[in-house]
């Protein structure tokens, strides 16, 4: 298990490399130093040498990948890319270009993101398994048939209109929560209430007909068909065996998204004007603070793998036909 | 000559797409393991009912699809050929051209004859008063609208289901013609089994549909010619133009998305699995490390590059449209890359299993080369995995593209789509009284598609996945 | 057994009673429930503001934006500031005693008169006298121990390294302000590694300005590497052009007369800065913990930020050792009347905390203001029609509902302007040819910005006739003032001229029809612009039906912002939006954006449509310096008739700024020039919590009526299962 685990992290090295260089090429071909410079100069009188001098004092001046005024290790070591890619793999962050300690600002952003992400994940689950438990129960009748109808429904309605149907009518009409804005401490909770139904309810449709299928499927597999012909109640099956059953694909499925939720969400922590780390991101790259978006993109990537790496975990752990090789 | 043809690169692409499609059916023909689930696709009551809706749109998108540099009216002088504008316009444009050129001042309200707020008016005698002023185009026949006003559009609508139900009439006959003359039966029975259902391809809910579609268009039609059925915008335009413009964007967002990404989803999922070693720990590492970069912040990246590339090009994008649709072609490509990893992922894992089977093996012994064997045993038995993701993945492709426009990366700002008007609708939800039209359409118009597309994507999939289709017992 | 297994209804229960929970006791704690700030604040002298934007720098020397000066201008005090009350806009003096003593000389060293000739001043030199017994805000900075060392000067790494914000260092001090301060921050706009956007001006008026600068960058350069530390005492290295004489006086000296001098000295680049603040911040450590002068500013003046968390909230509250006030007691007519002068004589500030809200989305800010949770607002244009309408008149007034709320609007033309450039330097649109120049007096009558202000801008804005703004010397209202080549008269009043009147000009100009003349080809012109809000679309919409009125076709070239601007600079672009916001309310300020020497390609200036014309730059140069006098009027009148007649901007624009505000709501305004003004500002809490309970009682029974349907929705299932159970038990 542990070397699994060790030979995992350093699968990862290469490819948490490759994001680097990926977001690297991918920034600077669209935006100079000197962009970026004039970017945070501001508009008005700027002149040419104060761009250049910005470049030097935050280390812009030096070539993109590849130097070749320096000599040996020098020509890839002096350069932009390998100066700010090293201090990352050890999670320091740096100060973002306009002078901030990104590793700060992510430690305070994070947790108005978990207090999103978290609310609308498990009432979320809980919400779904329940009425996708309630489907299967009622499975072939006309209740599934018009379920199903108002799940597909739901699904088919842009998130957008869930957001801003929700707050003109919470908010504007009924007066029940505050607009937008966040606070800090349990003085945050009316200001999440809004945003957690509607990460909620945005989330049956999908989420419900997901788990409806599992159950369905597993309703139809011949240790239910016994266990229904020994006589078990209907309800007995459904949650002694298909409930149990299909709880693994439902934690598997839930462990790879774990680790994401740190990430924030992006539309609805700007329509809420929430501090997270969803609209921090989204401002970076409109101001283009690549200093910031390379360490999201490098937290996002290093997460990513993460889940991967605890839902295989999670994979023994729930089911111990499972071996980890 | 009259018209300039112009082929855009999405044009292409669509013309490709569906020549694949009449391809893949005229294959299909002979062979009766693919073709028995289109048939349980066909008999199913609301895969047929959703085809017919879907059609429609298809159809719009499809007429939109044709662009053409139309002909500029001759000028004052002599000496000169004809010369074409600049500008590129469509078929579909042409058709409903009165619907894009009468435009008004600001705002108004559906089927409204006057504007939706008060102006200063000068009368002759150079007084001011203020009030509501009459519509250019909508209701502009109306001498005293507020008293005609609501008879003519009762007048409009009727006739519209008149035309409507003969159009359908006649339809439903020529429909039961055909199918009689086909059985053999005579016809008055013919249309007792339609009325009862009895057919085995529900033919009667394809006409309900019809009649319903019907319906809808031509009373549209009728109330089109005089108003503005669905008001106007900012700007004067008419949001029913907007849209349906908007319905070519959906639709080409969702299907070239996954047209661009499948050669290599197919090639490299299916090598990565069949060769194992060395080339899957490649391709693996190629869709982990892709996969983990954020979605939106390639797709920022991507787009901001083409705008570089456009500007040190200009000379080779003279009009808007040709800008945006290059816009366009790349946003797919880049939801293509930010979305083929998941496909590539289950056809690796369908392509390890299928290795192992024993015909496989069987021709991997007699010394079949490895891309004939891809070929004729592993790519024909993950192409209903292949179809499967298509059809899954269009509704969420047309919804992810309003979300993307939220956020200033998605198709090109100037082009008609339901994101854009969504988009510019969310600040005219704050104006007091409510100007909701343009979101209403775009959400309305969007919400049928995507409620088609995943009714239809359901069949589908209950049609080529045998597992599924019998646990719906 | 069956214990076990709650029904999945009951498992539903749990979590909506906690959410009830949650809104209950969110809600029973404090009424109104959207009242998006703490309950306990609402009987506070608070005033609520927001911010769109996380300000850049709140360092003094390089902060040069108006969401910058929303809040320096409240803690930073230059020697100057302008009349709040008085119009034409005026200085008055701030922490100086008096306005500037001027004094010119010639090359000889000779005072000369301040209205010889500008070439015989070889010297210009102001002396400020500033007022002693005036402190510095509560600062770290200056705390000392009881032997008199400086506590947090010499900080070690492990302190440095437990400290995140600048209220980690608990004990503060304070020290009186001296001219010498006043020094030490115009050494700091030298200094370039500081980058402030005015130094590059400023070498070319104060004496030895550039010089100071290459020094300092120099002795930086080595200093550096020496102590590790990014501090340089300046106080150790003269500046040849300024110098403190004695404690509370120092001299400014310019190579040449430049009269619009005074109004920078209002403006808080000039405002002091005690070289402990310096000294402190620079410690190294401070900057990677986000503890720098450009977040924690240290001022004078009457309030001093004391939450900066640009991610939620910026608090601004009252300065302990603020020098005091009073409000002014002398204002123009009619503002007696209109309560301005209730307060006069009364020590400022009025208000105890100001609090600014990150508010990112229009929509939010809009309704927040109605609800009462923000005290004023600007009024963006798609909510103007439920706020206002216009009278017969033509002026605009509140809208029944609002008055009945007790808002009221103020307006004001604002001192900037929003215009159409094009390229001069572009071989189709410019050039000083007489068909270049045809052509661009053709699209300038197109071009409607009337329809233009009435849809987009819903009238708050009125059409340029020229470069210089209403309120600005120079400028003359119609009909003297009226663009002859776009407008004409008509009952003393401008109207544009009509569209035949333009195609008549561009058939003259070579392309009738909007066809070239011998070719026939349809004229293509391209129009670049940055489109990013969700609005831009209808205005592109709109800009290309303006040139379809002429037959020009108009290519729309939409790029991000940085593309945008590299295409000014490159000159690569043709026809293009741009605007200007006045530094100071000085014709000179808005001339110089044709000045041809500031050309924006080749020299880098302001003047976006490279605009040159020998003849107006000539003018120009005379007028700059010129006293406001009828012969400057003069000047300014030739100025005009040449930029009109060629025509190198579509005029565009003079927005209005429309703002909104409560009852509860005092001293306002619209001083455009001044943006130290929340000093002035008065709130009755009293008023503002009573309105705020009445706008916004909750509505419940959409509540009751979601779970009455769940309910009933659930009656089906429920038969359903009662069957189910009774056929399984059988």
């Amino acid at each position: 298990m542990m070397a699994y685990i060790i030979r995992r992290v350093l699968y990862a090295i290469p490819i948490l490399i490759g994001v680097n260089i990926l977001t690297f090429v991918l920034f600077f071909v669209i935006n100079s130093p000197d962009d970026m410079a004039r970017m945070h100069l501001g508009v008005k009188r700027v002149t040419p040498e104060a761009i250049e001098s910005w470049k030097r004092e935050h280390g812009y001046d030096k070539p993109l990948l590849y130097n070749d005024r320096a000599a040996g290790a020098a020509r890839f070591t002096d350069t932009i890319f390998f100066q700010k890619s090293l201090k990352l793999f050890q999670f320091d962050f740096g100060l973002s270009d306009s002078g901030r300690d990104i590793g700060y600002d992510i430690s305070q952003r994070m947790w108005p993101s978990l207090a999103i992400a978290v609310p609308v994940l498990f009432i979320g689950l809980l919400v779904n398994i329940s009425y996708a438990l309630l489907i299967a129960f009622f499975r072939a009748t006309y209740i599934d048939f018009w379920s199903v109808v108002l799940l597909v429904m739901m699904m088919s309605i842009s998130s957008l209109f869930y957001i801003i149907g929700g707050q003109y009518l919470v908010s504007k009409v009924l007066h029940l929560v505050p607009i937008s804005g966040y606070d800090t401490g349990l003085a945050a909770i009316k200001f999440l209430i809004l945003p957690v139904i509607i990460g909620v309810v945005g989330g049956i449709g999908a989420g419900t007909r997901w788990y409806r299928t599992l159950f369905l499927e597993e309703i139809n597999k011949d240790y239910v068909r016994t266990a229904r012909a020994k006589g078990l109640s209907e309800r007995l099956v459904l949650f002694r065996h298909v409930l149990k059953n299909a709880l693994i694909p439902i934690l598997t499925g839930v462990v790879v998204v774990l680790p994401l939720l740190f990430m924030g969400s992006l539309i609805t922590e700007s329509f809420f004007g929430i501090p997270g780390l969803g609209s921090y991101t989204i401002d970076a790259i409109n101001r283009q603070d690549f200093a910031i978006v390379r360490a999201m993109v490098f937290l996002g990537s290093v997460l990513y793998i993460l889940g991967l790496i605890l839902t295989d975990i999670s994979y023994t752990l729930v089911d111990p036909r499972v071996r980890l090789s | 000559m009259t018209v300039q043809p112009v082929i855009l690169w999405t044009d292409a692409l669509v013309f490709l797409l569906v020549a694949l499609a009449v391809l893949f059916a005229w294959m299909a023909r002979g062979r009766e393991h693919l073709r028995a689930p289109w048939r349980y696709v066909a008999r199913s009551r609301v895969g047929m009912a959703s085809l017919v809706v879907l059609a429609v749109y298809m159809a719009i998108g499809l007429l939109d699809s044709l662009h053409y540099h139309p002909l500029l009216p001759k000028a004052g002088d002599n000496g000169h050929g004809p010369r074409h504008s600049a500008e590129i316009v469509s078929l579909f444009d042409a058709i409903v051209a009165p619907l894009r050129e009468r435009s008004e001042k600001t705002y108004s309200a559906p089927l409204a004859w006057r504007l939706y707020a008060k102006e200063s008016i000068e009368r002759p005698d150079g007084t001011v008063y203020r009030d509501y002023p009459r519509l250019k185009y909508g209701g502009a026949h109306l001498k005293e609208p507020a008293r005609e006003w609501g008879p003519d559009i009762r007048r409009r609508m009727a006739l519209g289901l008149v035309k409507a139900a003969v159009i359908w009439a006649v339809v439903a006959a020529s429909l039961a013609l055909l199918l009689a003359r086909r059985d053999g039966i005579p016809l008055s029975v013919m249309f007792g089994r339609l009325a009862r259902g009895e057919t085995a391809i529900p033919w009667r809910t394809v006409l309900a549909t019809l009649g319903l579609v019907l319906a809808a268009t031509l009373v549209v039609i009728e109330l089109a010619a005089g108003y503005h059925v669905l008001g106007t915008d900012k700007v004067g335009e008419d949001v029913l133009y907007q849209a349906l413009k908007s319905i070519r964007t959906g639709l080409v967002i969702g299907t070239l998305t996954t047209l661009v990404m499948l050669p290599a989803a197919i090639l490299l999922g299916i090598m990565a699995g069949y060769f194992r070693g060395w080339v899957d720990d490649v391709i693996q590492y190629l869709y982990t490390t892709l996969s983990s970069v954020p979605g939106v912040l390639l797709i920022a990246a991507a787009i901001l590059m083409l705008q570089v590339y456009m500007n040190n090009h200009q000379g080779a994008f003279n009009s808007l449209t040709e800008r945006a649709d290059l816009r366009l072609l790349f946003l797919c490509i880049i939801l293509g890359i930010t979305s083929w990893t998941s496909l590539c992922r289950y056809l690796r894992g369908e392509a390890l299993k299928l290795r192992e089977v024993d015909y496989v093996q069987a021709a991997v012994n007699f010394g079949v080369g490895h891309f004939t064997i891809i070929g004729r045993h592993i790519l024909p038995n993950v192409l209903h995995i292949v179809l499967i993701t298509v059809v899954l993945d269009f509704s969420g492709l047309v919804l992810a593209e309003a979300v993307l426009s939220y956020v200033n990366i998605g198709v090109d700002p100037s082009m008609n789509s339901w994101g854009n008007m969504i988009n510019s609708a969310r600040l005219e939800m704050a104006r007091d009284p409510i100007v909701w039209w343009s979101l209403a359409a775009a959400m309305i118009f969007m919400f049928v598609l995507v409620l088609c597309a995943n009714l239809f994507a359901d069949v589908v999939r209950d049609a080529f996945d045998p597992r599924l289709r019998n646990s719906r017992d | 057994m069956r214990k076990a297994y709650r029904s999945p209804i009951r498992r539903l229960v749990a979590p909506m009673a906690l959410v009830l929970v949650m809104l209950l006791t969110a809600g029973c704690l404090s009424k109104p429930w959207n009242n998006p700030y703490p309950a306990r604040d609402s009987d506070k002298n608070i005033l609520y503001s927001s911010f769109e934007e996380r300000p850049k720098h709140l360092d003094p020397v390089r902060s040069y934006s108006s969401n910058e000066y929303a809040f320096i201008a409240q803690i930073y005090e230059p020697p100057f500031q302008y009349d709040f009350l008085r119009r034409p806009y005026r200085l008055a003096p701030l922490s100086a005693t008096r306005l500037p003593k001027v004094t010119y000389y010639d090359a000889k060293g000779k005072p000369v008169d301040a209205e010889a000739a500008s070439g015989d001043i070889t010297m210009a030199v102001y002396e400020i006298e500033i007022r002693p017994g005036i402190h510095y805000q509560p600062h770290p900075a200056f705390a000392k121990d009881e032997n008199g060392a400086f506590l947090y000067h010499d900080l070690s790494t492990e302190e440095i390294e437990a400290a995140n914000r600048l209220a980690d260092f608990p004990r503060t001090g304070t020290r009186e302000l001296v001219a010498a301060d006043f020094v030490y921050q115009i050494k700091r706009l030298a200094f370039p590694h500081l980058h402030s956007p005015i130094r590059g001006l400023m070498a070319d008026y104060i004496i030895g300005f550039d010089a100071y600068g290459k020094r300092l960058q120099k002795v930086f350069d080595t200093h550096k590497g020496k102590n590790g530390t990014g501090w340089l005492d300046l106080r150790q290295y003269p500046l040849e052009g300024v110098e403190a004489i004695g404690r509370y006086r120092f001299r400014i000296r310019l190579k040449q007369k430049y009269p619009q001098f005074a109004y920078w000295l209002a403006m808080p680049f000039f405002a002091p800065m005690p070289w402990e603040a310096d000294r402190f911040y620079a410690q190294p450590g401070m900057a990677e913990h986000n503890i720098t002068l450009d977040w924690y500013p240290v001022g004078t003046g009457p309030f001093m930020l004391t939450e900066n968390n640009p991610n939620l909230r910026m608090v601004l509250s009252r300065n302990p050792n603020f020098h005091g006030e009073s409000y002014p007691e002398q204002g123009d007519p009619g503002d007696a009347e209109a309560g301005l002068l209730r307060d006069a004589g009364k020590p400022m500030p009025f208000i105890d905390k100001a609090i600014y809200s990150l508010e990112k989305e229009s929509i939010p800010y809009w309704n927040k203001f109605l609800q009462g949770y923000y005290d004023s607002s600007g009024i963006s244009s798609d909510s103007f029609d439920q706020a206002v309408q216009f009278s017969a008149q033509g002026e605009a007034q509140l809208t029944d509902a609002m008055r009945k709320k007790g808002i009221k609007l103020l307006t004001a033309v604002s001192t900037s302007i929003s215009y159409m450039g094009f390229n001069m330097r572009d071989p189709v649109i410019g050039g000083l040819s007489e068909s270049a120049r045809l052509l661009r007096q053709a699209i300038s009558i197109a071009v409607d910005y009337e329809e233009y202000i009435s849809i987009f801008a819903n009238g708050r804005g009125v059409p340029a006739q020229g470069p210089i703004p209403p309120g600005i010397f120079g400028y003359r209202p119609p009909p003297r003032g009226v663009n002859h080549y776009v407008y004409e008269v008509v009952n003393g009043k401008p109207h544009r001229k009509p569209i035949e009147e333009a195609r008549r000009l561009l058939a003259k100009a070579g392309y009738p029809g909007g066809r070239k003349a011998d070719t026939g080809e349809p004229l293509i012109l391209y129009f670049d612009v940055t489109a990013s809000g969700p609005d831009d679309k209808a205005r592109l919409n709109w800009v290309r039906k303006q040139f379809a009125r002429l037959g020009i076709q108009l290519v729309l070239r939409t790029t991000d912002y940085n593309r945008f601007q590299e295409k000014m600079r490159k000159g690569t672009a043709q026809i293009f939006w741009w605007g200007w916001n006045a530094d100071y309310p000085d014709p000179e300020n808005f001339f110089f954006l044709l000045y041809g020497p500031n050309g924006k390609v080749a020299h880098g200036g302001e003047n976006a449509a490279n605009y040159a014309n020998p003849e107006f730059d000539r003018l120009f140069e005379r007028m700059k310096n010129m006293r406001n006098s009828p012969e400057r009027q003069k000047v300014i009148d030739e100025m005009m008739e040449i930029v009109r007649r060629d025509a190198p901007w579509v005029w565009g624009m003079f927005p209005k700024a429309f703002s909104l505000h409560h009852a509860w709501y005092h001293n306002v305004k619209p001083n455009l020039m001044a943006n130290n003004t929340l000093k002035y500002r008065r709130v009755d809490p009293q008023l503002r919590k009573q309105k705020r309970l009445a706008w916004n009682p909750p509505v419940l029974w959409p509540i009751g009526l979601l779970l009455a349907l769940l309910m009933v929705s659930a009656i089906p299932a429920v038969v359903t299962w009662r069957r189910r159970e009774r056929s399984a038990a059988r």
